[in-house]
């Protein structure tokens, strides 16, 4: 069944089309990747999806409901969590502070539940804390809980968003380029996390440039090259298509 | 029992005992200190917590001030029963600003609050809808009554202003080490990793705007009934700007460096008045040089805010704040 | 007609002076992205110097009005000019690394600072200009009286305005202040020197400042020391009007405030006048929130 299905979408920016016509779907349990040169539209597909842009055409639908024109945390509480390219964390906040920030939007204490510190609101602040301990815990970073998010190396960074983006319990992961910046050990701790991921039954969608990665950790790839799709499949498929190979290496003119 | 409680519980002490060493001007300036570290703490959780440059704070004090006028000269309310309402008509005034403007970032916001705050001081002197009596403003307000008894006397509103401080210091301790008062925290920290975390930017801002506005509404409802007297000249821009100053020289975001500033802010220049008699005209030439000094020495206030940090189970470091 | 005409000239003239100020502000806010809340002080300055040069050297007896003004003008864009890079230098320089809010401070420091140094040279009263520097000439346009004081004004900002736009468009030094406006990084990459644009920033800015808070203490007659809060704010309003950090739309953005403000002073309601302004402003925001001329550019996410 399609988790997310993503249809004609098209977005332009004033004369520049970054986005033409791309369709494609994830399916649940999956874990598929959005590969594609620099500057393909990969990260403009990703801000589509998670309403941080709204498509000009096309339509997103998750679990077969429309996610299009809603606004971002409408989209994280429907289930779909994002990590970023450039890492996005609250870096003069702590590492448990920032897995708590995904939290929030299952909490319900309001602001008089502040002030009166009612036994529901404490119980809810409790168990907050106990999943996003349980979160650092997943991603291996539970050690570094009382830390600033500043002083984490930058791979533990990136592992950090990704505990921010669990804590909102989606069922859709997107992660942007969750490999960048990371050493060779911390790339295969990485592919183990996703394992794991997909063990919790979590769907992960996710853009890296690491292929070694994306080969190992994909059931299935989707091409982008100037904004359009030009395939998707299964890796191997794919690592065979003479239109991936053309946009990676470039158009072998000259060895005719 | 932590360090800070403690301090916070001998101050609080001291300024109790005040009454019984220092003369009528001190106990005064100590109640101005009272209700500007009201207004402080109010736009401390919009400007320090959330992050958002409001410079019209004046405003939503002007509103919480005639709301108490009207309310008491027309309809014989009570100064401290009208409280609520006084901080309810402000929250409703600070989420009515709010929502047009709550997509205008840093300077832009900053501007357009002090065109509002501008905009309402001259809808009161043009004494609008007949209700704020124009230039002259409104006179004969009630003194509050406690249980029966006249507040009048100084040191009687020492203990209500201070009174007001200790609760606000006490719920606001409350609201930042809770789900609400983290969200402002990633607000400010980053509008677009917050909203991509879940968390409702645009809600969580009118809710920090409609908190401050109704503080600082109820600390106006207090100046009108220690004042008797209320005009347009007590909220302009000046105002708003004295409020700003004391929140980013205390140590935004950090509600004992807002209270600190608070006394430096209001509370020195008057001692320099008292005591350097001959500068009393050049303190505010002082003031605006250790501003200057301040921000490039001191940057981010004499005492800011740090992380907080939560007690862990079983492993890991053990910090508390 | 003959009301309306009146309104007209005059809120271009008052306009023009919007105009003028409007220009350091988004001068600054380009290149540093600071609202130099001193910049209305600094006008104040200027209507004062040329307060003390008029009253003290007598320079329109000797070479005539006209060139006495000129020379006056020129002698007030200087001194404040200097007073504007001294500020620079002091109070924001060492901010430059800062939280953007401390920079705010200090500028609303260095604001009450100036103020206040004006206060206690000066005293606290107002300062009337000398009525006899001018001659009270009314000229006829299209058969309809307007002094010549205010058509001098708005010649001179617009001849003041237009060297400025040329100066930024033509030259390399102007190529350098647009350049260091969008990227300072990139700018300073490419061979820029960004600390100089901004020396130059606040020469100019003020400089053109000055020049506006004389042409006040000669439209009007008179001067008080907090008259830079006002001025500052309707510029500033000015520029976001126009678009911060774009040089035509800050002369747009003046020209068109203070249009509206005379006109709706004339015939909407005098007492509302100052309101008008910061409703415009409002308005702008929330229809349009880059300005009349800004460019509107997608967030980097």
């Amino acid at each position: 069944m399609n988790l997310l299905r993503v249809e004609g979408m098209t977005k332009r920016f004033g004369g520049l089309v970054a986005v033409n016509d791309v369709s494609f779907s994830v399916d649940e349990g999956e874990v598929v990747g959005l590969i594609g040169p620099n500057g393909a539209g990969k990260t403009t597909v990703f801000n589509l999806i998670t309403g941080n842009y709204i498509p000009d055409q096309g339509q997103v639908l998750f679990d077969g409901a429309s996610i299009k024109g809603l606004r971002t945390h409408k989209i994280v509480d429907a289930g779909i969590a994002r990590t970023f390219q450039t890492i996005r964390l609250f870096q003069k906040m702590s590492v448990l502070e920032n897995v708590l920030a995904g939290q929030h939007c299952r909490m319900t204490t309001g602001i008089f539940g502040a002030f009166l510190q009612s036994p529901k609101a404490r119980a809810e602040e409790q168990a907050a804390l106990d999943l996003a301990l349980e979160e650092l815990e997943f991603v291996g970073l539970r050690h570094e809980a009382n830390n600033l998010a500043s002083n984490l190396s930058y791979g533990n960074q990136r592992l950090l968003e990704i505990a921010r983006a669990l804590a909102t319990k989606p069922r859709l992961l997107i992660l942007d380029e969750p490999a960048g910046g990371m050493n060779h050990q911390e790339t295969d701790a990485l592919l183990e996390l996703i394992r794991k991921l997909r063990d919790r039954g979590i769907t992960v969608f996710l853009i890296e440039h690491d292929m070694s990665l994306v080969m190992q950790a994909c059931d299935k790839l989707v091409v982008l090259e100037y904004g359009c799709k030009i395939a998707e499949g299964d890796p191997e498929s794919v690592k065979n298509n003479p239109k991936v190979i053309e946009a990676y290496l470039g158009p072998d003119d000259d060895e005719e | 029992m932590n360090r800070t409680l403690i301090s916070y519980l001998l101050s609080f002490a001291l300024l109790a005992a005040s009454p019984l060493v220092l003369n009528r001007f001190w106990l005064e300036v100590l109640n101005s200190v009272g209700l500007y570290a009201i207004l402080a703490l109010s736009l401390n959780v919009i400007l320090g917590n959330a992050g958002l440059y409001n410079m019209g704070h004046a405003a939503f004090y002007a509103v919480g001030a005639y709301c108490a006028a009207i309310l008491n000269t027309q309809l014989d309310i009570p100064i401290l029963w009208s409280l609520p309402i006084c901080g309810l008509v402000a929250a409703a005034a600070g989420a009515l600003v709010c929502r047009p403007i709550i997509h205008l970032r840093g300077d832009y916001l900053l501007i357009v609050t002090v065109g509002v705050g501008e905009i309402l001081r001259i809808a009161l002197v043009n004494d609008i809808f007949g209700l704020t009596g124009g230039p002259n403003g409104i006179f004969g307000i009630d003194r509050p009554f406690l249980f029966g008894y006249k507040i009048r006397k100084p040191h009687e509103f020492l203990y209500l202003i201070w009174g007001f401080v200790a609760m606000t210091v006490f719920l606001f301790y409350r609201l930042r080490n809770s789900r609400f008062g983290r969200a402002l925290d990633y607000l400010r920290e980053d509008e677009v990793a917050a909203e991509g975390s879940g968390i409702n930017t645009g809600r969580t801002k009118l809710m920090a705007f409609a908190i401050g506005a109704a503080w600082a509404g109820m600390a106006g409802a207090l100046y009108a009934s220690k004042m008797t007297i209320i005009s347009p000249e007590s909220f302009t821009f000046w105002e708003s700007v004295l409020i700003f100053i004391i929140v980013i020289i205390g140590g935004s975001g950090n509600i004992t460096g807002v209270l600190l500033g608070a006394f430096l802010i209001i509370g020195l220049p008057e001692f320099l008045r008292a005591y350097v008699g001959e500068f009393a005209n050049a303190r505010m030439w002082f003031f605006g040089l250790a501003m200057m000094i301040m921000m490039i020495f001191r940057t981010q206030g004499i005492l800011p805010p740090g992380p907080r940090f939560f007690r862990l189970p079983k492993a890991g470091k053990e910090v508390s704040s | 007609m003959e009301e309306f005409f009146q309104q007209l000239t005059n809120g271009l003239a008052v306009g023009g002076i919007y105009a003028l100020i409007a220009l350091g502000y988004t001068m600054v806010y380009g290149v540093l992205k600071l609202i130099n809340f001193a910049h209305g002080d600094l006008f104040t300055l200027g209507a004062y110097l040329g307060f003390t040069l008029l009253t003290s050297f007598g320079l329109s007896d000797r070479v005539g009005p006209l060139l006495g003004v000129l020379i006056l003008a020129l002698m007030v864009m200087g001194l404040v000019a200097l007073v504007g890079m001294i500020l620079e230098r002091s109070a924001y320089k060492p901010l430059r690394q800062s939280p953007r809010l401390s920079a705010v401070v200090s500028a609303l420091g260095a604001s009450i600072f100036i103020q206040n140094s004006i206060m206690l040279v000066y005293g606290p009263n107002i300062q009337v200009y000398p009525h006899n520097i001018m001659p009270d000439t009314v000229i006829h346009l299209f058969g309809m009286p307007v002094p010549l004081m205010r058509i001098l004004i708005l010649v001179a900002s617009v001849v003041l305005m237009v060297a400025l736009y040329l100066f930024i468009q033509k030259t390399r030094t102007g190529t350098a202040i647009r350049a260091a406006a969008i990227d300072q990084g990139a700018a300073a990459l490419m061979g820029i020197n960004v600390d100089r644009v901004i020396m130059l920033v606040f020469l100019l800015g003020p400089a053109l400042g000055g020049s506006a808070g004389l042409m006040v203490g000669l439209y009007y007659g008179q001067v008080n020391f907090t008259m830079g809060w006002v001025y500052g704010l309707k510029a500033f309003t000015a520029a976001i009007l126009g678009g911060i950090g774009n040089i035509p739309g800050a002369m747009l953005g003046g020209l068109l405030l203070g249009l509206v403000e005379a006109l709706g002073a004339a015939y909407i309601s005098i007492a509302w006048k100052d309101a008008i302004a910061f409703g415009v402003l409002i308005f702008i925001l929330i229809v349009r929130p880059t300005g009349l001329l800004g460019e509107r550019v997608a967030d980097k996410i």
